[in-house]
């Protein structure tokens, strides 16, 4: 993990910064909200946006904001706070800084659950995608999640990557098999298969929200024992820590999370691995502020990732998680080459 | 007991020192890849028994005229292909995993595959009247081009095995969302047809898809041979093989533009058929233990077969729907890679 030692840097930060830095973030949040429910193929002023709420006319401005803008966005937002969350989460509890959902094999999972439904059932119900999603999300996160708490000492950073890594080639690949015997399927499913909010479903949403917060909860409330938990297994141990239950509930906590998002947005990545590191980087060590933080930066960043996935190739649109992947991967070049050790 | 057969030819600067169990697993090997591909062939829509498929291709007359065509112009090129293929992909496993000193590489894991993909879904989705024989080219390209980088990327850092792994895994990630973004919006029909070359097929391999690949084989396989003296000092450590008078950065530089090469080129003719260049040099251990001489070609010899066998699979599985051999590998692959990172976590 980068930056343990206190340094300089970390003086500065009393909880009165702290909060203050996070009720910025939150205005920033509110701020991109804003653009994005405004920006758009029809660009719509403000006012009709204050109007929808309190005076609703049925106009088509109006309609576009409450039944395609804002679903979006609260999906954006939603669902880039729960995989920064979930990849916060992971990488604490791994001590792996390029640990996140894309990387190690949970979208690749939830993808193909999600295909393998659509081949067998024909067009399912949106219903079924989001349970099968869900499914195909936890059983991922449990394989790797087993193999990375295997043997003395947990496993090496790179050796759980390339375990992420060979996880996804497999599971991409029973993937692809299924799409290469259906052609339709293929074509029904490939937006999503990209990553995106567009066609974000708010009922779906709706449906899902519960785990997410229920996911976050989970993972503030043990947010200290992570923090705890990040100075080693035997250091935890020693200091009185019931590892086994710690981890239980993290795990539990970034499968709803990772699980929900993926069921609603696809496999979008990165999120996951770049906003833990944007957080750490802000307020330190302290998983008890990492979270929050990784809460609100990770809403901003897929929102305004979508913002300029819609805006990029007018008329058309970017699969967001195609943005957040060619924005990430450089981060997570960066990170390989500065902070993982020989 | 250890025994070992010497070659040491006068006057070429030439020693291998070859396990004695090496050549017979090798005959043992090979047979079973004769029976494999004897099998494959004669297996198929329109079924050859197995004593014509075998006096067709050693040229005898046989009492059906249709045979030649076949055998000849169809099915012996396409599983020549998935045999090269395979030689190519378990070789350039075989040093990768040596030179990074690490059981879990494989050139799928480090991003050339990805690159490949790239820039063949990329001719095939933008420019579907490309004629055939661009597409390996293209490929080709892709896999040096992100090579290239990786190794640049890498360079900085003293090219440690770490890095190179995962810088290849952040540009595999980069790549995959450019492919991403061609397989959204292309044409369904192209990208249907991306997608099989994607997944790793042999399907409708030819001659004109044999005769590129071998050139690479042809100078690389040997070079590997001539440089596994080397691969062993460098598996004892960067410090050792200096130690014992390796030019470490000289013999890794082409150690791995040997690798590299082998995977470019088999995945350029057969899209990415993968975990065989990750399993074929376990099992060679397994059978002829971790000395390079012995090692290489028995890898070569199984990768060859388990490709071969995949396509068989792949074939007969759902018929008439064909399955890729690299679905096949995958299936049988992933569990054995899950088991081997399992394993080497316990010690």
């Amino acid at each position: 993990m980068p930056s343990f030692q206190p340094s300089a840097r970390f003086q500065g930060r009393t909880p009165s910064r702290l909060w203050f830095g996070l009720i910025l973030g939150m205005l920033v949040l509110g701020v991109s909200l804003l653009v994005s429910i405004t920006h758009g193929v029809a660009e719509i002023p403000l006012s009709t946006i204050y109007k929808a709420f309190t005076a609703f006319d049925g106009s088509r401005d109006q309609l576009i904001i409450l039944t395609i803008r804002l679903p979006r966005s609260l999906i954006a937002i939603a669902v880039g706070a729960s995989l920064a969350v979930a990849g916060g989460i992971m990488q604490g509890l791994t001590r792996n800084p390029l640990a996140s959902p894309g990387i190690l094999g949970v979208n690749a999972g939830a993808t193909l659950a999600v295909v393998a439904t659509s081949f067998f059932w024909g067009s399912a119900s949106s219903n079924l995608y989001t349970a099968s999603g869900f499914l195909g999300a936890i059983l991922a996160a449990v394989a790797i999640y087993l193999l990375s708490s295997l043997g003395q000492g947990g496993i090496t950073p790179v050796k759980l990557t390339i375990a992420g890594a060979a996880l996804t080639a497999f599971l991409s690949s029973l993937t692809t098999g299924l799409l290469i015997l259906s052609q339709s399927t293929l074509d029904e499913i490939r937006f999503w298969l990209a990553g995106s909010v567009a066609k974000g479903d708010f009922n779906l949403f709706l449906q899902v929200i519960p785990y997410m917060l229920v996911g976050l909860l989970v993972a503030f409330l043990s947010s200290r024992q992570i923090t705890i938990l990040t100075l080693g297994e035997d250091v935890a141990k020693g200091l009185g820590l019931q590892t086994t239950w710690v981890k239980v509930a993290a795990a539990v906590s970034v499968v709803f999370l990772a699980g929900s998002s993926v069921a609603v947005a696809g496999p979008i990545g990165f999120i996951g691995l770049v906003i833990p590191h944007i957080a750490r980087f802000l307020v330190g060590v302290d998983y008890r502020w990492i979270l929050p933080y990784a809460a609100v930066l990770g809403g901003i960043l897929l929102l305004l990732a979508d913002i300029v996935a819609r805006l990029l190739i007018q008329p058309q649109e970017l699969p967001v998680g195609v943005m957040t992947a060619l924005m990430g991967a450089p981060f997570f070049i960066y990170l390989a080459l500065w902070q993982v050790k020989r | 007991m250890k025994s070992w057969i010497v070659i040491r030819p006068q006057g070429i600067p030439v020693s291998l020192r070859i396990d004695r169990r090496v050549p017979l697993v090798l005959l043992a090997i090979a047979l079973t890849t004769l029976l494999a591909m004897a099998l494959n062939i004669s297996h198929g829509e329109y079924p050859v028994p197995l004593l014509d498929v075998v006096k067709t291709v050693l040229g005898l007359e046989t009492n059906n005229a249709d045979y030649n065509f076949i055998i000849n112009t169809l099915r012996l090129p396409r599983v020549l292909v998935a045999f090269f293929v395979g030689v190519g992909l378990a070789v350039s496993g075989a040093i990768l995993q040596c030179l990074t000193r690490n059981p879990l590489a494989a050139p799928g894991i480090i991003g050339v595959n990805a690159g490949a993909s790239l820039a063949a879904v990329a001719l095939i989705v933008l420019f579907p009247s490309a004629p055939l024989f661009a597409l390996p080219l293209s490929a080709l390209g892709g896999a040096i081009a992100i090579t290239i980088l990786i190794y640049l990327l890498a360079w900085e850092r003293g090219s440690s095995a770490i890095h190179l792994i995962l810088i290849g895994i952040g540009l595999s990630a980069i790549a995959t969302a450019l492919t991403t973004f061609l397989v959204t919006f292309g044409n369904i029909n192209q990208v249907s047809l991306a997608l099989v070359w994607m997944a790793g097929s042999v399907y409708g391999r030819s001659w004109e898809h044999l005769w590129p690949l071998l050139p690479w084989l042809i100078v690389f396989v040997p070079l590997a041979l001539l440089l596994s003296r080397d691969l062993n000092a460098l598996h004892l450590g960067e410090d050792v093989a200096r130690g014992i008078g390796s030019p470490i950065e000289l013999r890794r530089g082409l150690l791995w533009i040997t690798s590299l090469a082998l995977a470019a080129a088999s995945v350029a003719t057969a899209g990415t058929i993968g975990f065989v260049g990750f399993i074929s040099p376990h099992l060679a251990r397994q059978l002829v233990g971790p000395s390079h001489e012995g090692l290489i070609p028995t890898a070569a010899m199984v990768g060859g077969s388990i490709v071969v066998f995949a396509d068989l699979l792949g074939r007969s599985l759902f018929a008439p729907t064909e399955l890729p051999c690299g679905v096949i590998t995958a299936c049988i692959g992933a569990p054995y890679f899950l088991y081997l990172l399992s394993r080497s976590n316990k010690r």
